[in-house]
């Protein structure tokens, strides 16, 4: 065997690793957006989802104010573990209201009780319908919606401590 | 606290793998050599450790304990027990935990039974394991700690997917680990062996039993998969070609070639430097596959721990690991010689040939799975499939397949094709008849009809070295090797049957209705809701028949989980000495109609009779290879004691 070859494997891979290193650096935007960003938020009127907050729908949005629309549900893990941040958000000053999905009334109070209630406003939305509506596929999600009513900025996922500075700067943006 | 109890036993492993990877390298010199007695206590405590911490992580499990994150990410308390404690493993953090237990325990175990090599070679293997150890528990402890506690208990855990509630799944993962993982074994002996430049046949008689061990489990575990897919998804496949299919898959062909190089090391002293390299590349395809399958570069269905922060750690310890083998390999293989030299036609030169088919192989199926990888760079999406695996890989299996059929008759380092002659006469004899039966009665693809013709001819050839010998005599190793490459031969031919012979019927029929797929007759009896402890499903009654004889009742379901909401489908299989019947359920089609998906598989079970087959061969070849140690052992002892007396 000549000298060189037993380099072979080696060179191959540190290509294999440049490789892998270059995909690993690049975002992947594997979630699906919204489709309905830039766009209003559709007609809806819901019932209020507990008895201590009032009901949610599209003419709240209408004040000239930025807030934040938070998708969540009393069974959803994830929606437990952004609670801090969604705290830390209205600490700072931000109105955040919600759409509970798929809820009871019993399990939402309870869920507030325990894990902090940031909201000025809650929907239940029982069916899924107004989540389906403005372009949200699972729980939690977190929506930027301007003060006339428009879809600016959807989060997937739980908030991440990391991520509320960035929710921050997004809410200043459509001021 | 029993979470914690285990976060406490992962640190105290981790402090004794540095502990054995620092007196692995300080008893390399003489100044250091008092440390050599810490290394073979520290690896086997390291061993128990991480067995006890993941002992503690199925206990969490068992109770649900609700407050530990992983918990209450994967399992739910209205699960059965027995896919509790299977969802310890199935996530992320839990099966690098298993990772790492099955990693340490077989750092212990060579610790406490391996006693052939030099004393300076195996203290310089035990910290080779302990090192590569040592980075997986830092992935663990710093990135995925299994044992993590929510801030708040969770008020109820999020489930276990639904496709993973099977009882494959409660064997298939740790058996697929253990050969992962017990690869890393020989990755740590080729390390030690090139750091010690003692790559002699004792060093691939050490190695041999531990990448068999490997070997049979990662075997056993790609045919449980194999068959758990098939059954499972409902899709009426027993291989998809999927990347983590591939992952496993992979380091299976490292393995087989090692196997087959190693007995050259051992009997002839020969291929040095191969061996070396395969020891290098089996583990490392088990820990390239877990980084494609974990780091989300490559979309899988079974990609359930994609990470980009995770990849990133993963890749820095592949770069670190396989980077440094190979470095180490590049400087010091040079120096190693190649050894004995043979002749063309000779057993070593049959084991090169296969040798290098295999890595051929292992070639195409990387080549396919990183394909996509590339192609991104340039923004081209495409996905690989049947389409170029099958055709390539056969070109260079069916070559290899006709070696093997005349390797084992070979003899070592020099013999003549013609004294064959006899034998290999027969078997061609075999296969043309076959060639000619299958083209005159029905007409099927080429690559199936090789199959089925390969599959014949070496079906015979591989009892072939029984001819001739008293079987009594015959080495357990030997009717090992027997059984494994008959049990390809069983695989191929179910392989290339499902391929050449397959029907499938796609139909809509109402409540008494009946559809037919081949020999078959199917009538739906009836559609009846049910359900179990954590799924409601809708079942069908299927009376099915073969031939027109007496019918049979099967059940498949088409389920729907509520923790988390999923549809699965549970296929219903009737199993005959040549073949399957195969259905689904699906969804009402119209008022009163139902789908009923049907497939006639002939022979199709033959591909995992095959793949125990193997298995069983392996083990019988273990068994074989162990007892001649201990029997030699046993010997020099006792020369040895006799020696002792003479003197005295």
């Amino acid at each position: 065997m000549k000298r060189w070859t037993l380099w072979v494997p080696l060179a191959l891979f540190a290509l294999f690793c440049a490789f892998a290193g270059w995909q690993l650096s690049r975002p992947k935007d594997e979630f699906v957006e919204s489709t309905m960003i830039g766009k209003a938020l559709p007609e809806f009127d819901l019932r209020a989802a507990t008895a201590d907050r009032p009901a949610l729908a599209t003419r709240d949005f209408l004040d000239g104010k930025p807030r934040l629309l938070n998708v969540f549900a009393s069974w959803c893990v994830p929606c437990a573990a952004e609670a801090p941040q969604l705290e830390a958000l209205r600490r700072r000053g931000v109105d955040i209201v919600a759409v509970a999905i798929r809820d009871r009334p019993d399990d939402v109070a309870a869920f507030l009780a325990r894990y902090g209630n940031p909201y000025s406003r809650i929907g239940a939305d029982d069916l899924s319908e107004v989540q389906l509506e403005i372009g949200s596929s699972g729980v939690p999600e977190t929506f930027v919606i301007d003060g006339k009513g428009i879809i600016r900025y959807q989060h997937i996922g739980d908030i991440r401590p990391g991520d509320v500075s960035m929710l921050l700067t997004k809410l200043e943006d459509v001021r | 606290m029993i979470a914690e109890l285990g976060l406490a036993a992962l640190w105290l492993a981790a402090a004794l793998a540095a502990l054995q990877l620092v007196a692995g390298i300080l008893a390399q010199r003489d100044s250091g050599a008092s440390l050599a007695m810490l290394a073979r206590p520290a690896a086997i405590m390291q061993g128990l450790l991480a067995a006890f911490a993941f002992l503690m992580l199925l206990v969490v499990f068992a109770q649900t304990d609700l407050s530990v994150k992983l918990v209450a990410m994967n399992s739910h308390s209205e699960k059965p027990l027995i896919f509790k404690l299977a969802g310890a493993f199935g996530n992320h953090e839990g099966s690098m935990l298993l990772w790492i237990t099955i990693m340490a325990l077989s750092g212990a175990l060579i610790a406490a039974l391996e006693r052939r090599l030099p004393e300076k070679t195996m203290l310089a293997t035990m910290a080779a394991q302990a090192f590569v150890g040592l980075g997986f528990y830092a992935f663990l402890l710093f990135s995925s700690n299994p044992f993590e506690r929510l801030p708040q208990p969770a008020p109820e855990g999020m489930g276990l997917n639904p496709l993973l509630q099977d009882i494959g799944l409660v064997f298939h993962p740790p058996t697929l680990y253990v050969g992962y993982v017990g690869l890393s074994v020989a990755f740590s002996f080729a390390v030690g062996a090139l750091l010690t430049r003692q790559v002699t046949p004792d060093f691939a008689r050490a190695m041999r039993p531990w990448v068999l061990g490997a070997w049979i489990f990662l075997t056993l575990g790609i045919t449980a998969g194999s068959y758990w897919a098939y059954y499972e998804l409902g899709w009426g496949g027993w291989w998809f070609w999927d990347p983590v299919e591939n992952a496993s898959l992979m380091p299976w062909l490292a393995a087989t070639a090692l196997l087959h190089s190693a007995s050259v090391l051992a009997a002839r002293d020969a291929l040095r430097a191969w061996t070396i390299m395969l020891g290098v590349i089996a583990f490392s395809m088990s820990m390239v596959g877990t980084f494609l399958v974990r780091s989300g570069i490559l979309t899988s269905v079974h990609a359930f721990a994609v990470d980009p922060e995770r990849g990133t750690f993963i890749l820095v310890l592949l770069t670190i690991y396989i980077g440094g083998a190979l470095l180490l390999f590049g400087l010091r293989a040079g120096t190693v010689s190649e050894g004995e030299r043979f002749s063309v036609a000779s057993r070593e030169a049959a084991l090169v040939f296969n040798n290098v088919m295999l890595s051929a192989i292992l070639g195409v199926v990387l080549l396919g799975t990183l394909y996509p990888l590339v192609t991104e760079a340039f923004n081209v999406r495409v996905s690989v499939g049947p389409p170029y695996f099958n055709p390539v890989g056969a070109l260079f299996v069916f070559p290899m397949i006709l070696v093997m059929m005349v390797g084992p008759l070979l003899r070592w380092r020099r013999d003549t094709i013609s004294r064959l002659a006899k034998p290999l006469a027969l078997v061609a004899a075999a296969m043309a008849v076959g060639l000619l039966l299958i083209a005159v009665l029905s007409p099927v693809g080429i690559l199936p009809l090789l199959g089925l013709v390969l599959s014949l001819g070496l079906a015979i050839a591989s009892l072939m070295p029984l001819r001739g010998r008293k079987l009594r005599l015959l080495p357990i190793a030997t009717w090992g090797m027997i059984m494994a490459h008959f049990g390809i031969a069983v695989a191929l031919f179910g392989m290339a049957s499902e391929s050449a012979f397959s029907q499938e019927k796609l139909a809509a029929v109402k409540v008494g209705e009946s559809a037919s797929v081949g020999p078959w007759t199917v009538v739906l009896a009836d559609v009846v809701p049910t359900a179990g402890p954590n799924w409601t499903a809708l079942e069908g009654r299927l009376l099915v028949s073969y031939k027109g004889g007496t019918a049979k009742e099967i059940d498949p379901q088409s389920r729907n989980f509520w923790a988390p909401p999923q549809e699965t489908t549970e296929s219903a299989l009737v199993t005959r000495w040549n073949g399957q019947l195969y259905a689904v359920v699906g969804r009402e089609a119209g008022p009163g109609r139902w789908q009923l998906r049907l497939w006639w598989k002939p022979f199709v079970p033959f591909i995992w009779y095959g793949g125990v087959l193997v298995a069983l061969g392996g083990v019988l070849a273990l068994i074989g290879r162990v007892a001649a140690d201990l029997k030699r052992r046993n010997v020099k002892s006792r020369s040895a004691l006799r020696r002792t007396e003479k003197a005295a």
